[in-house]
């Protein structure tokens, strides 16, 4: 199961890292949600992972419990994530609307041709 | 157990969601209720430094939880003065922002002020790494909707740009995170501090793969060498008050670098031995070096702006890799001044941008309507920067020299500093000659002092919206950016009492058992 979860991490990690490279704006959302799933998986991981294990406390019987600090974890940054991706999804709307190009990177010759607007505009 | 520690976070969050959903229609409430509430939170601030200037540390258990399994809010003198720094500073760029209408061009900025206000003050007060975590995303979101705030295509772009990197971030911020857990079983602070401490040194690859992961984490927001690129862009396109805010930021980068690699992974720590020398100062003297030399090749001014603010960070941060008592003083020391002159350069840049036809490119064009008034604020801010005497600049670097001086490290760290103070300063007497100077003698035909003819529509800016620009700043508009300069003198002439405040701290910083036991003590009281 360790090597299961482990290439899953990985597996999760390496797409959203290609996929943030691509440097437009759809593969690079979902990049970053391959990502913070990577990352959930992984915080999952860090309390050891158990089988079969009573989630907080054992009442009966003496069997150990699975860590629970990790869950919480993991429940806290699914919901920051969540909120963060909807942020980054309307952002990414409004300046592809504004810009008419995806492209996630600014060349000089955008800095420039904003300056030059500025200057039209003034 | 004060509760007035949990008020610099609770009263902003309080506050914004009032302002978001009660004031949003109503812009001169809001901006009442903003400053009420800022003006609140640096009252509770000094008050804050007061307490902790005893020397005592302070720890508040959030819900009655003891301390290393409840979050605990931790003040010391380094925290209290982080947070009253943020509240000064906050209320210079919020009286900015009110004066030249920079809130109303946009929608919720006042709400969005007070979330950043209280991402900030909680990144400060903090004393639990997942809760550091939490309130980095806090200022971070709220950060995004002050970024774009105002609108426009290349600011959008800019933003969207500055998201992805953060969240990227993010992600790298929880998977050290989970590494740390993994191997210590904790996310306390103080409880951190005890664990790693204990480590056998052969297991000691995983610690060390978190404690580089979380430094390039801070290093991200502290904006050194090789995650710095993302600063100049995101700096230079968003509105000039948020840049002036942000100033702040990239400090919290810088202090969580302080506190955790001085209480955690200390340099004595046998587990982490030697990580962050390595690291740290050779990615300060690139920072230093790219700050330097983007300076000197920026052709607009609010990249150069920008890029000053990268090379003042890479000049703290060597300070800060020595990992001494003084020489951390000296780098707080140096924080402090390095906020407020950024943020007076920034303001003064909104001012003189507003009124140039050519926005802040740096070309020689007609002179503004105050050219002298903003010639000679630019001058001062351009010494504060610099780190020419008699602002506080100078002495923040003569005190960062004086404390690397001995160290391996000497010759390299001082030939960084004074090598990039020169092309720092080559580089804003290029832009002040440019911006202010040369464009005195382009149109000699429209005096700037003289006092507005409503006629005087000469070509310069033919197809302008010329009211605006013509309209000399009122004092109420130059009055912010006058009280950052007005701050770096009063660093430079209390420079003593500011100093011995900044010692204690650091020594108060670099006594691991006094924090241990502030947090950890309680809890042992209440077990038993």
């Amino acid at each position: 199961m360790e090597m299961l979860v482990a290439s899953a991490v990985g597996v999760l990690t390496a797409g959203g890292v290609y996929l943030i490279l691509r440097l437009r704006a759809f593969p690079v959302i979902l990049g970053l949600a391959l990502l913070s799933y990577a990352v959930n998986v992984f915080l999952f991981s860090t309390g050891r992972l158990a089988i079969d294990a009573p989630p907080v406390l054992s009442k009966y019987g003496d069997a150990t419990y699975s860590d629970p600090l990790p869950q919480a974890l993991v429940l806290t940054a699914i919901v920051i994530s969540f909120g963060m991706t909807a942020v980054l999804v309307m952002i990414a709307l409004g300046a592809y609307l504004e810009a008419d190009h995806d492209r996630i990177d600014m060349t000089d010759t955008d800095d420039d041709s904003a300056a030059a607007e500025k200057e039209r505009e003034a | 157990m004060s509760h007035w520690i949990v008020a610099p976070v609770v009263l902003p969050a309080l506050l914004a969601p009032v302002i978001a959903f009660v004031m949003r229609h109503d812009i001169p409430l809001a901006r009442a209720a903003s400053f009420a509430g800022t003006i609140a939170l640096a009252a509770i601030a000094v008050g804050l430094t007061v307490m902790a200037a005893g020397g005592d540390t302070f720890a508040y258990d959030l819900g009655g939880w003891p301390a290393p399994f409840g979050i605990v809010l931790v003040l010391d003198r380094l925290s209290a003065a982080m947070v009253l720094l943020t509240a000064i500073l906050a209320l210079i760029v919020l009286f900015h922002a009110v004066a030249t209408g920079w809130d109303a061009r946009g929608r919720h900025f006042h709400a969005l002020f007070q979330f950043q206000l209280m991402g900030i003050c909680g990144a400060f007060l903090t004393g639990d790494a997942f809760n550091l975590f939490v309130f980095f995303e806090v200022l971070l979101i709220a950060s995004y909707g002050l970024m774009i705030h105002g609108g426009g295509r290349v600011r959008l772009q800019a933003g969207l740009q500055y998201v992805v990197m953060n969240l990227a971030g993010s992600t790298l911020f929880l998977f050290a995170l989970g590494t740390l857990y993994a191997s210590t079983g904790t996310l306390n602070i103080a409880d951190l501090a005890e664990k790693v401490r204990d480590l056998p040194v052969e297991d000691a690859a995983l610690i060390r793969t978190a404690a580089i992961l979380l430094m390039v984490v801070f290093a991200i927001k502290a904006a050194l060498f090789p995650v710095q690129f993302w600063l100049p862009g995101t700096y230079s396109n968003a509105p000039a008050p948020v840049a002036a805010l942000f100033a702040i930021m990239t400090k919290v980068g810088a202090y969580a670098i302080i506190r955790v690699h001085t209480l955690v992974f200390g340099p004595d720590v046998a587990v982490t031995e030697g990580l962050t020398g390595t690291w740290l100062m050779p990615a300060a003297v690139a920072t230093l070096a790219i700050g330097a030399v983007g300076v000197l090749g920026a052709r607009r001014l609010m990249p150069l702006l920008s890029f000053s603010v990268v090379g003042s960070m890479g000049t703290m941060m060597l300070a800060v890799a020595a990992f001494t008592p003084y020489a951390t003083t000296s780098a707080l020391y140096y924080l402090l001044h390095s906020t407020f002159s950024a943020a007076a350069l920034f303001l003064l840049a909104d001012l003189v941008v507003a009124r140039r036809p050519a926005g802040d490119l740096l070309a020689a064009r007609a002179p503004t309507v105050q050219n002298g008034l903003f010639a000679a604020l630019f001058f001062a801010g351009a010494i504060g920067m610099a780190g020419m005497p008699p602002l506080s600049g100078f002495l923040g670097k003569l005190m960062i020299l004086d404390a690397l001086s001995g160290t391996v490290w000497m010759t390299t760290a001082w030939v960084a500093i004074l090598l990039g103070s020169l092309l720092i300063i080559v580089g804003f007497a290029r832009a002040g000659s440019v911006l202010f100077w040369k464009s005195t003698a382009l149109a000699p035909a429209e005096p700037a002092p003289a006092p507005v003819v409503p006629e005087a529509e000469t070509e310069a800016a033919p197809n302008a919206g010329p009211e605006a620009m013509r309209r000399p700043a009122n004092a109420m508009e130059v009055a912010p950016t006058l009280a950052a300069l007005a701050m770096l003198v009063v660093l430079a002439a209390a420079a003593g009492p500011v100093t011995d405040y900044l010692e204690a701290a650091a020594g108060q910083l670099y006594d691991r058992s006094g924090y241990v036991e502030a947090v950890l003590g309680g809890a042992g009281e209440v077990q038993e």
